[in-house]
């Protein structure tokens, strides 16, 4: 197989392009995708300053690497999720990374600055531990980068990140979360803007960008995420995409180009309604913040002092 | 040939099949769920094996929706 622009031995194939790459030509497709979705979405205007939330993965660390290489002077944010071993090796990944390129990385620990982790969590409120996570990483991020100045938020949410979760909504048809799902959640009040800068690129080129950029990501997959329904899904699209390549891609743009609009009133509606948790200062539609409620009852539950001599 | 698994991580000792592809099908492995490393170096599905070869076969789908 033959590079698709120079005509050097290919490297890596993709199949929703119908082409092979070398290793140059697929970096520089890489930052291409990157830089269409920064512009089309208008995610980070001049000037603004930008964290972006690293866990020592493919994503979050090809996402920094590539919005430096784009000319961001992008900062890291690593949260420490508790997760055994797991958390130790991701926390590791995420510090020797931005060691390496001398790059700043803020850190904020779960149980440290919030008295529980997400074992504990997704324990105290009967969930998978998934949710207790998802919760908090969007808190604390959000949190994080309030407190410390930054304008917009940067998550390493791909192609089958935002694929799968569209599934998920549309089969339950979850018409708020469609609302919103959206490469750019804007700015407003108690929030920083959000942005996916990855959405246009799989994760399959995340990995490969990575292995080609000589990124050393952790490899192995969160011990609690196995078996959740987000994975099931990736599964079922990806099977779809073997037997029609570009399924996804044409999943989720035309959702962007052609659907979100359709439902954006409801999201407005949901965020017309929020207002300061008197706990932590969160904008929420209830008496108390959903992260507020699930830190109230892991640390009522399983005290740290408790957890910690176990 | 060597082929490396990962997640959990072990090793399978295999005759070298005619291609990355054919070796994807053999293991009931979805192509785009995974990136295939040759000797170190990242190989596209028409590439051909053979015996002395050592071969990962690396997933990239990770788990987290939030």
């Amino acid at each position: 197989m033959k590079c698709r622009r120079c005509r050097a031995p290919a490297v890596i194939d993709v199949r929703r392009h119908n082409a092979g790459f070398c290793a140059d030509c697929f970096t520089r497709h890489c930052r291409e995708q990157v830089r269409r979705a920064i512009d089309d979405h208008e995610m980070i205007a001049p000037g603004q300053r930008v964290l972006v939330a690293v866990s020592g993965g493919k994503d979050s660390l090809g996402l920094w690497h590539l919005l430096r290489a784009l000319g961001y002077e992008t900062d890291g944010l690593y949260v420490g999720l508790g997760i055994g071993e797991y958390s130790d090796e991701s926390g590791d990944s995420a510090r020797a990374f931005a060691h390496e390129h001398g790059w700043p990385l803020l850190e904020v620990d779960l149980r440290a600055t919030y008295g529980f982790d997400v074992p504990s969590g997704a324990r105290a409120i009967r969930r998978v531990p998934c949710s207790a996570c998802g919760l908090s990483k969007r808190h604390v991020f959000n949190d994080a980068a309030r407190a410390n100045g930054y304008d917009v938020l940067a998550t390493g949410h791909n192609l089958d990140d935002e694929a799968a979760v569209l599934l998920g909504n549309v089969l339950r048809w979850e018409t708020g979360y469609l609302g919103r799902q959206h490469p750019v959640l804007p700015a407003a009040p108690g929030f920083v803007q959000k942005v996916k800068p990855l959405v246009r690129l799989g994760e399959r080129e995340l990995a490969a960008y990575c292995v080609l950029t000589g990124i050393d990501y952790i490899v192995e997959e969160c011990p609690m995420a196995a078996g959740n329904r987000h994975l099931g899904y990736k599964e079922l699209l990806n099977e779809i995409e073997e037997r029609s390549p570009g399924t996804k891609a044409a999943f989720l743009f035309g959702f962007l180009e052609r659907g979100h609009e359709r439902f954006a009133a409801d999201a407005v509606e949901e965020r017309a309604d929020l207002h300061p948790c008197p706990e932590c200062g969160a904008p929420t539609p209830a008496d108390v913040c959903s992260f507020c409620r699930l830190r109230a009852r892991a640390t009522r539950v399983i005290p740290v002092a408790a957890e910690n001599s176990a | 040939m060597k082929v490396v698994l990962r997640n959990p991580r072990r090793e399978l000792e295999v005759p070298a099949p005619h291609s990355v592809a054919q070796l994807l099908t053999d293991l009931d492995v979805v192509p785009e769920s995974v990136l295939v490393i040759r000797n170190d170096t990242l190989a596209t599905h028409d590439e051909r094996l053979h015996d002395d070869d050592v071969v990962e076969i690396r997933p990239v789908t990770s788990g987290g929706a939030a």
